[in-house]
């Protein structure tokens, strides 16, 4: 494993504070076509804001914005830490 | 490389004109509405689904009337909900009963423009002339940024309104502006790869020259097919796109999807990221950092509000108030509606001469009306504090918060206050589950809310513990009612888990949720909000409830006695009839045909249950709790054995808490859902669910040795 892809994680296993940057959508379909027109888009900024409190859903931000996701709608997406 | 003919839409003076209100969820687009329309509103159905259409009409100078559509709140136009698929069939006029929008004003929320132009950006592609309204701008300031609006009109090739609707700045603006000419310069400026845009205009032409459709609408389409899995218009996509292709469109599309396919391009996502790429690039050009400090307000409130322990702590205890409040402020109005009622009654019985008219006045329209207009405070209420949730943003914590328990038994988080508003009435809890997006969650919440045990059974808890445990306790009583409201939840969720692995079984529900940021509610549109949901309720329940109220006093009273006891009277009624018809069906359960009227009776609502058994028991109307407990008590089998023993008393609850003995509920569920078969299927499942629970009890029970 090349330096660069340790810092590839999925945003599910991201902690509360830590940001990173979207890089792709690990399959294709409609979900992930729904969260990119929320503003999930390739190379935008993204951060784990806060864990609801029974720990599922998280809570993001994205172009600004807050959102929550459930944690398997968080796996789905691959970023690269920051 | 760009073959996109300049849109020039234009709209003229002329008189009538109808204007679209387009926007995403929590924008503030229902207060431009109510700004615009003050009370000039209509609130319907849009035709075949269940998303609310509201119009109202906006007077402009030189009597120029606008009719203003007030189109679904949507992120997209991607029809992946009915909301957004109404809002697309609007915009394209092929909506039944709506004219396609001569102009439509996107309300933008300017404290969250990235994603809110996104929408802009899909409807300016439709090809009609928009005004962007930027409300919100006091946000963007306490955001520490601003925006130069003449660039941003610039860029986007529109005109754009800056207000803040809450305050009821800028609506003048745009009333100005929608007294002039307005045109709308559009070229395509966002791209996608030289490749995909040859694909895309090649299907474009096609579904133009051989589809036979208008150019927006074609370039839409095709956008929709490049964004499909397959390229191609199967049999679903057609159908849900109300679009039927020909076989020679079918071929060539084909075509050009095998050429997609060769150059192995990825295509699904190429608009959406082309589109934000584009509004990236306005947002750097318009929005400007003012260096003055952010203020993070919504932060620090979640900080306490979403907490692992403040959180929990603040959501039961505003969820207590609100029904502290729901249940001590409405026993003042409750009261008051029900002296007049039996007022109305007693003045009704001094000034008309007896007779079969007067004894339906007295004793069927008047106690049936009564008995639902009775519960009307505790749901203008609900629904102020529903509105009250919604306006300040704390409805998206509640669901963020309980997401993980609906979760576990396949629902959504938004599920929640639906749910638990039906434990003071099932009637606002349906209404409330507007909110859910996916039709099926929707559904299954509907069909489980009844079974929250509402305030009208409390009645028939009360004189069952009664019956059941004549001296009890303070504890005792709310012991065994407080069981009687798990059951009901026990049962809620065990049916909403098998109705989503069953019936409704889809995709599970996605939780992508905004989490608008806190604001000050407006108490005008709450109010607003409140008497418009509960002039639907009272229209549509008020009817039927008339009608059956009617119905069940024919039932009672005819075949008319002369010269014999109430009590007889009514045995020998069509009621009574009912009643001992059924007595074998209801046997088992330990009822006999007196207490079978009491059910057939309490159809139009549970409540009802007391004073039929009242009438049936030959006492007084308003007969005192005790004397009917009294009544109750020395009421026996013809073979000599008491009826109520504890058994049966019980076997009764258990009844009550899960059937649906409600035609009001009955009634807004057809409404919401538009469908009979979901509607009686509910019934049914609620009733024989009762029936089940019932016999079990009372069979269990006698074979346990109890009596």
């Amino acid at each position: 494993m090349s330096d660069s892809e340790k810092n590839y994680r999925l945003l599910s296993n991201l902690k509360v504070g830590e940001t990173g940057e979207v890089v792709e959508f690990v399959n294709e379909s409609a979900l992930s076509q729904r969260m990119e027109e929320m503003g999930i888009t390739p190379g935008e900024k993204i951060e784990v804001v806060r864990f609801a409190p029974l720990n599922d859903p998280i809570e993001i931000k994205i172009r600004g914005y807050l959102l929550s996701l459930r944690r398997e709608e968080a796996e789905l997406i691959k970023v690269k830490i920051s | 490389m760009s073959k996109d003919p300049v849109l020039q839409p234009t709209v003229s003076l002329k008189k009538n004109l109808t204007i679209a209100l387009a926007g995403n969820p929590n924008c503030g687009k229902t207060t431009v509405f109510n700004a615009l329309t003050k009370l000039r509103q209509k609130v319907g159905n849009y035709p075949g689904v269940t998303v609310e259409k509201k119009t109202g009409r906006l007077e402009l100078s030189r009597g120029r009337n606008l009719q203003v559509v007030d189109l679904p709140g949507t992120y997209s136009l991607s029809v992946r909900t009915p909301d957004e698929e109404v809002a697309r069939e609007v915009l394209l006029g092929r909506s039944r009963g709506t004219p396609r929008p001569d102009l439509v004003v996107c309300v933008v929320d300017a404290g969250n423009l990235e994603r809110n132009l996104y929408l802009v950006t899909q409807i300016q592609d439709l090809g009609l002339p928009i005004i962007v309204a930027l409300n919100m701008m006091d946000e963007v300031k306490s955001q520490g940024r601003q925006i130069d609006v003449k660039k941003l009109s610039e860029l986007l090739g529109v005109p754009v309104v800056s207000m803040i609707a809450n305050q009821n700045k800028g609506i003048d603006d745009l009333k100005s502006l929608l007294e002039q000419e307005i045109k709308a310069d559009y070229t395509r400026r966002w791209r996608m790869s030289p490749l995909l845009e040859e694909d895309l205009e090649a299907m474009v032409q096609v579904l133009i020259d051989k589809g036979g459709l208008t150019r927006p609408e074609a370039f839409f389409e095709s956008l929709m097919l490049l964004s499909s899995a397959a390229h191609i218009p199967d049999k679903a996509y057609a159908q849900h796109h109300h679009i039927m292709f020909s076989k020679e469109v079918i071929d060539e599309l084909n075509q050009i999807n095998a050429r997609l396919v060769r150059q192995g391009v990825r295509a699904r996502s190429a608009a959406i990221e082309a589109r934000y790429e584009w509004i990236k690039f306005i947002v750097k050009e318009a929005v400007i950092d003012t260096l003055a400090k952010a203020k993070n307000w919504t932060h620090k409130i979640d900080t306490v509000l979403t907490h692992k322990v403040w959180g929990w702590v603040s959501f039961i205890g505003l969820m207590t108030f609100m029904f502290y409040m729901i249940f001590t402020i409405a026993t003042y109005p409750m009261d008051w509606i029900d002296s007049t009622f039996s007022h109305l009654g007693a003045v009704v019985e001094q000034s008309m001469p007896e007779g079969d008219l007067r004894d339906l006045i007295i004793n069927g329209i008047i106690p049936g009306v009564g008995g639902v207009i009775i519960f009307l405070p505790q749901i203008l209420i609900l629904f102020f504090f529903i509105g009250l949730l919604q306006d300040t943003g704390y409805m998206a914590r509640a669901a963020f918060i309980m997401d993980r328990v609906m979760n576990k038994v396949g629902l959504h988080g938004k599920s929640f206050i639906p749910l638990l508003s039906s434990f003071a009435c099932a009637i606002p809890g349906v209404m409330a589950a507007r909110t859910i997006e996916s039709p099926k969650d929707r559904l299954v919440t509907i069909l489980v809310a009844p079974l929250m045990s509402c305030s009208a059974r409390l009645p028939v808890y009360t004189i069952m513990i009664a019956v059941l445990i004549p001296q009890a306790s303070a504890w005792q009583k709310s012991g065994i009612m407080l069981i009687m409201y798990l059951l009901g939840i026990i049962a809620a969720c065990t049916m909403g888990w098998i109705f989503k692995k069953t019936l409704l079984k889809g995709q599970k529900p996605t939780f992508i949720l905004e989490l608008p940021p806190y604001r000050l509610p407006s108490f005008k549109s709450v109010i607003l909000q409140m008497w418009e949901r509960s002039r639907l309720f009272l229209k549509r329940a008020g009817t039927i409830i008339l009608t059956l109220s009617i119905v069940l006093w024919a039932l009672m009273s005819f075949p008319r006695q002369d010269n014999v006891e109430p009590a007889e009277a009514l045995r020998q009624s069509y009621a009574g009839k009912i009643g001992q018809t059924i007595e074998p069906v209801i046997k088992p359960l330990g009822y006999d045909w007196r207490i079978g009227i009491g059910l057939v009776g309490s159809f139009a609502a549970r409540e009802v249950f007391v004073s039929t058994m009242n009438i049936v028991f030959n006492l007084d109307e308003e007969a005192e709790e005790t004397t009917l407990r009294q009544a109750f008590k020395q009421a026996h089998w013809p073979d000599g054995r008491p009826l109520f023993t504890p058994l049966v008393c019980i076997s009764l609850m258990i009844f009550y808490v899960f059937a649906l003995q409600c035609i009001s509920t009955v009634a807004i569920v057809l409404r919401e859902t538009n469908s009979w078969r979901w509607t009686l299927f509910q019934l049914l499942y609620m009733t024989v669910l009762a029936y089940v629970a019932a016999l079990a009890v009372y069979q269990i029970g006698k074979i346990l040795g109890f009596t």
